[in-house]
């Protein structure tokens, strides 16, 4: 028990069907108190199912859930004061004004009269939305709702907060403004639960990542780690004054070479020994007589890793293999 | 139950007649609605107003109480703001109780008016009075629940409205409002004494003419308390069994 209290979320065994269909497997992960945690999967995966399990919102077949070592379904009430979540749909009231939901969020956590307004009014100052807050939450943009919705979640201090698709739906600017926001909170103490479909974003945000997918946990690591275990071929990219003829000949005659693209000014190579293949390219070059401006590498991303685990078409979101264990 | 919890099912009530109820068309329409039937029925027959009056309460209270909490709970589903709520550290019952006496107080606020009308028509008692306003309180509690159940038991806002025309309408025939209950054919009063509109109605003809077609008052309050405890489990019940289905 001792070691469950340090974890902020564990779950164990945790199962859920819909109709004999399991949209959970069993699936077992633990989130470490202070990081950000991140469930990534193509939509169906079971992500939000999840996190509606966690939340309180639904009951699984199977399994357990503890919240800093409580069980959900005993200590429901505690469970929900120590918790903000942020479900995929932005869900205040549309007929309060931004001020006003968050105060009434406030009544219900019980928070003191005296010190509402001024909590919801922080919030409001730290989202951006103080000029914003006798607005009706109806008439906020796409965005501003999914901010306000997001300080909702953190009017009673929660310990941890549980983001559904945070970024869903939004545009560049409000995304990238919302995921300075998460790294904010996240910097301030709090633990940050995410489900995402977005390779990109879970990268950009999550210290470790859980891949889900048909209600299983396929593989579960730091995003670092989790890239280190892709096999995919490492890149060479020269940018280059000009390509000579007969350059792409001699390059593609060369030993270890996966793939070789060249345009006017930038020869790309795929290989599976960077070091080898270097010296190669830069011997040919060198011959060849031609200018080279910079040489940059690139390794595997967790977009490789995702689709070498899952199998997943990444167009097509659909997957078409069987997956790996 | 313990303070904090009270003073959260208060907000949450607060916040549905702030927000749904106590608004200009719907005041507008509980002072209208009663006002139009007591001088429709007094035009038609002067003398006989008074027999009418209890059953006008009780229908006065049935819509009122049911209507705006069908509304209110099938919108907020449909919004997610329902979902909001059932992430706040709040259990599942004082939340419903929370929702339930928006339509409460709603309901007998507008059986209120029609009361304040017609009372007129009577030499009452305060003794009758206060059993008078228990008694619609009671009703109010009986027909909120039972609309309480309906939405919990419905997705859309127009199914939830079907469902409550295929009760009322029926209920307003069979329960005594305009056909006192002695009157009916013997299956239709069995099927009476199976709705909650029969006892809020013989129960005001207890109260306002100290007689009544059929129970004693004591039984009339009992099985409202009945109805309303039957219809705030039954939702209740749906609520914990979406969970464990969703």
């Amino acid at each position: 028990m001792s070691k469950i209290n340090k974890l902020a979320v564990q779950t164990a065994g945790l199962a859920k069907s819909y109709n004999g269909f399991w949209a959970l497997k069993g699936i077992d992960f633990s989130v470490q108190k202070g990081e950000i945690f991140g469930f990534l999967g193509p939509n169906g995966a079971g992500k939000t199912t999840t996190l509606r399990i966690i939340t309180g919102l639904s009951r699984s077949n199977r399994g357990d859930v503890f919240i800093f070592g409580h069980n959900i379904q005993k200590d429901e009430i505690w469970v929900k004061q120590h918790i903000g979540a942020v479900p995929e749909v932005s869900n205040l009231y549309p007929e309060l004004s931004s001020l006003n939901n968050l105060i009434f969020i406030a009544q219900l956590y019980g928070i003191a009269k005296k010190s509402r307004r001024e909590r919801a009014e922080d919030l409001l100052r730290e989202f951006g939305l103080y000029d914003k807050r006798n607005v009706l939450f109806s008439q906020l943009s796409k965005g501003m709702k999914r901010s306000l919705t997001i300080a909702a979640s953190l009017v009673h201090k929660p310990e941890i907060v549980f983001l559904d698709e945070p970024t869903i739906g939004l545009d560049v600017a409000s995304s990238r403004h919302l995921r300075a926001l998460i790294q904010q909170l996240h910097r301030s103490g709090v633990t940050i639960f995410l489900t995402t479909h977005n390779i990109g974003e879970a990268e950009a945000l999550c210290q470790r990542v859980a891949i889900l997918v048909k209600g299983e946990i396929i593989s579960m690591d730091t995003v670092e780690a989790l890239k280190r275990m892709t096999p995919a071929p490492q890149r060479l990219i020269f940018t280059v004054d000009g390509i000579k003829q007969g350059l792409k000949q001699q390059l593609s005659r060369m030993e270890r070479v996966k793939s070789l693209e060249l345009t006017n000014s930038s020869i790309e190579v795929q290989c599976d020994d960077v070091d080898l293949v270097l010296e190669a390219v830069l011997k040919i070059l060198r011959k060849e007589k031609v200018r080279i401006r910079a040489i940059n590498t690139a390794s595997a991303s967790l977009e490789d890793t995702f689709v070498h685990l899952t199998g997943l078409d990444l167009e097509l979101m659909k997957i078409d293999k069987e997956l790996k264990p | 139950m313990h303070t904090p919890t009270l003073s959260k099912i208060f907000y949450v009530t607060l916040k549905d007649l702030k927000t749904y109820y106590l608004k200009p068309p719907l005041i507008s329409w509980g002072i209208i609605m009663p006002l139009a039937l007591v001088f429709a029925f007094y035009l038609k027959n002067p003398q006989g107003i008074r027999e009418i009056v209890p059953g006008l309460i009780g229908m006065v209270l049935l819509f009122g109480a049911t209507s705006m909490e069908g509304v209110v709970i099938t919108f907020e589903k449909r919004v997610g703001t329902l979902e909001r709520l059932f992430l706040a550290p709040i259990g599942k019952a004082s939340l419903l109780l929370g929702k339930m006496l928006s339509g409460v107080i709603f309901g007998f606020l507008m059986g209120l008016l029609f009361f304040i009308v017609s009372v007129f028509f009577f030499h009452l008692s305060p003794h009758k009075i206060f059993m008078s306003l228990v008694l619609m309180l009671l009703s109010a509690a009986s027909f909120a629940a039972l609309g309480m159940f309906v939405a919990n038991s419905v997705k859309e806002v127009f199914e939830a409205m079907t469902m409550f025309n295929f009760f009322r309408f029926p209920m307003i025939f069979v329960c005594g409002v305009f056909i006192p209950l002695e009157s009916m054919p013997g299956f239709l009063k069995y099927l009476a004494w199976l709705l909650p509109l029969t006892y809020s109605v013989d129960g005001l003809r207890n109260t306002l003419f100290d007689h009544s077609s059929g129970f004693p008052l004591g039984l009339d309050l009992i099985m409202l308390v009945l109805f309303t405890s039957l219809f705030f489990v039954l939702s209740l019940f749906i609520q914990r069994r979406r969970l464990r289905r969703e």
